[in-house]
């Protein structure tokens, strides 16, 4: 790939003029996989066209860990929609630089498919890319923040805090069953208490779920 | 459309607008035309659903004091949204009267809002007074339904006096109803579509709901997902997922289908359905 392709396809999402030709036009820069194109991919994430989000998020979870730090950086703290996708991105890539990021968004952020987006996403870092020290205790935050956000007022960010944790107790089953059995007995807590049919059937699933992985001997 | 007054309103005043119930109570009742409207809107959003609420909105639907130059009634509007989220069957003789309103939005906010005491109020009798009227503001059927050259709107709020005989369970509107999954205008035909899935369970009904998420505009498409949703449509979870729109929208509706499931799965079979179970993967996925 030379230097103007590059070019050629940055072009082709800028003067697109349909939001046909800009899903075309970012589905073929994020096929292409360059990381010099991942600042007009993050550009597409302020657009307002979730098609073309949706493409632009796709390329740079493939890109992975070249774009934990454009992301990090380019993170447009205005456009919550952006954000919002920027979140995604994150998430999906997994990398544990985003961790403070999506800590603070799950939390904080006013939006809530910023915080539902952050939530998901915690329970998906690769703690294998963390160094060893800092693992057992970066999990313990992760896990006290989705307990904070199992009591958001939006149903769907205690949706996506139950579908953290239950990734969490998934990943450290096997090294930390103190915070394994300590996730079964938080969700067995919070499921006299919901009253969103959508939540307790996911609380339930959860509760489902991670019983077969306890059968398994560690 | 409520989450287009929603908008409208929070842009209008601003989410830094907090009020107490009894200042909205006060503010419905005061002199101040801005303030009253924005009251009725925030005692709705709020499900403010205490008696004194009830009352001062049921009096708001009679409002003469705020009127647009055209003739509309900004808070008769806002007023029979909320009291349609409040959930109180005492509402429905207001709302009945305001299906006569010369305003047109009156009458529609007025049968949604009719529609959704159907939902909450499923097993009440009383309901049931307010199908005539919903029927006859269907009656010249296609024919009356044209659209109006230079009118933003139809003659009448067809989708949604169709989605509130649907919700109402009204099974003798079916064959007023059916003429219009005819009408030239596709949102009228979801409309129709989805009454008459929620009246006569039929697929057939849901499945053109389905075909309408490949259509080429998102504005359609996403009337279709809350379509979906508000019928609980199972075999459309996939076609959901898959639809170019929003993830919050598609969440939504996916969630309507979650609990249509969970609410209709029978007792003896596991609450944790395979289909339950195939839905919340879809939504997790959206997340």
């Amino acid at each position: 790939m030379t230097n103007n392709q590059l070019i050629q396809l940055i072009n082709a999402i800028e003067n697109a003029d349909s939001s046909e030709r800009l899903l075309k036009a970012v589905e073929a820069l994020a096929d292409a996989r360059l990381e010099a194109g991942i600042p007009t991919l993050i550009t597409v994430l302020g657009y307002n066209n979730p098609g073309a989000a949706v493409a632009a998020v796709d390329g740079l979870v493939q890109l992975g860990e070249a774009a934990i730090l454009p992301l990090l950086n380019l993170l447009d703290e205005y456009n919550y929609g952006a954000r919002a996708w920027a979140i995604r991105a994150l998430a999906g890539i997994g990398d544990p630089r985003g961790l403070e990021t999506l800590l603070k968004a799950a939390e904080t952020d006013f939006a809530l498919s910023v915080r539902r987006a952050a939530a998901k996403g915690l329970g998906n870092l690769q703690w294998i890319k963390m160094a060893e020290e800092e693992i057992q205790p970066a999990q313990k935050r992760v896990f006290n923040t989705l307990v904070l956000t199992c009591q958001d007022p939006e149903w769907v960010v205690r949706y996506a805090a139950v579908v953290g944790l239950q990734n969490l107790a998934t990943a450290v089953a096997k090294t930390q069953s103190d915070l394994f059995l300590q996730i079964i007995s938080h969700f067995e807590e919070i499921l006299n208490g919901e009253v969103d049919v959508a939540v307790s059937t996911r609380i339930q699933l959860g509760l489902a779920q991670l019983a077969q992985i306890s059968l398994t001997p560690f | 459309m409520q989450s287009g007054i929603e908008q409208n309103i929070e842009a209008e005043y601003g989410k830094s607008e907090s009020l107490t119930i009894e200042e909205a109570i006060a503010n419905l009742q005061g002199e101040d035309r801005g303030l009253r409207y924005y009251a009725a809107w925030w005692l709705g959003k709020f499900r403010v659903n205490i008696p004194e609420a009830i009352t001062a909105l049921i009096a708001a639907l009679d409002d003469e004091e705020d009127k647009t130059p055209d003739g509309g009634y900004p808070l008769r509007r806002n007023a029979a949204v909320a009291l349609g989220k409040l959930g109180d069957i005492s509402a429905v003789p207001g709302l009945i009267r305001c299906l006569d309103c010369a305003d047109f939005y009156v009458r529609e906010k007025a049968a949604e809002s009719l529609g959704m005491l159907g939902i909450s109020l499923k097993a009440n009798p009383a309901l049931r007074v307010s199908i005539p009227k919903l029927m006859e503001l269907l009656e010249g059927g296609l024919a009356q339904a044209q659209p109006i050259p230079g009118c933003p709107h139809l003659a009448q709020p067809y989708g949604a006096v169709m989605e509130g005989l649907g919700s109402l369970g009204a099974k003798e509107a079916i064959p007023l109803i059916e003429p219009f999954l005819d009408h030239p205008t596709e949102l009228v035909q979801y409309s129709a579509a989805r009454a008459m899935y929620q009246l006569t369970q039929n697929p057939k009904y849901g499945d053109r709901l389905i075909t309408a998420l490949s259509g080429d505009k998102l504005q359609l498409r996403r009337a279709a997902l809350a379509d979906l949703g508000a019928i609980g449509y199972v075999p459309a979870a996939d076609a959901i997922a898959q639809t170019l729109a929003e993830n919050s929208l598609k969440i939504i509706s996916l969630k309507g289908l979650l609990e249509y499931q969970v609410k209709n799965s029978s007792s003896d079979s596991p609450l944790l359905s395979e289909a339950a179970i195939h839905i919340m993967t879809l939504m997790d996925d959206l997340l």
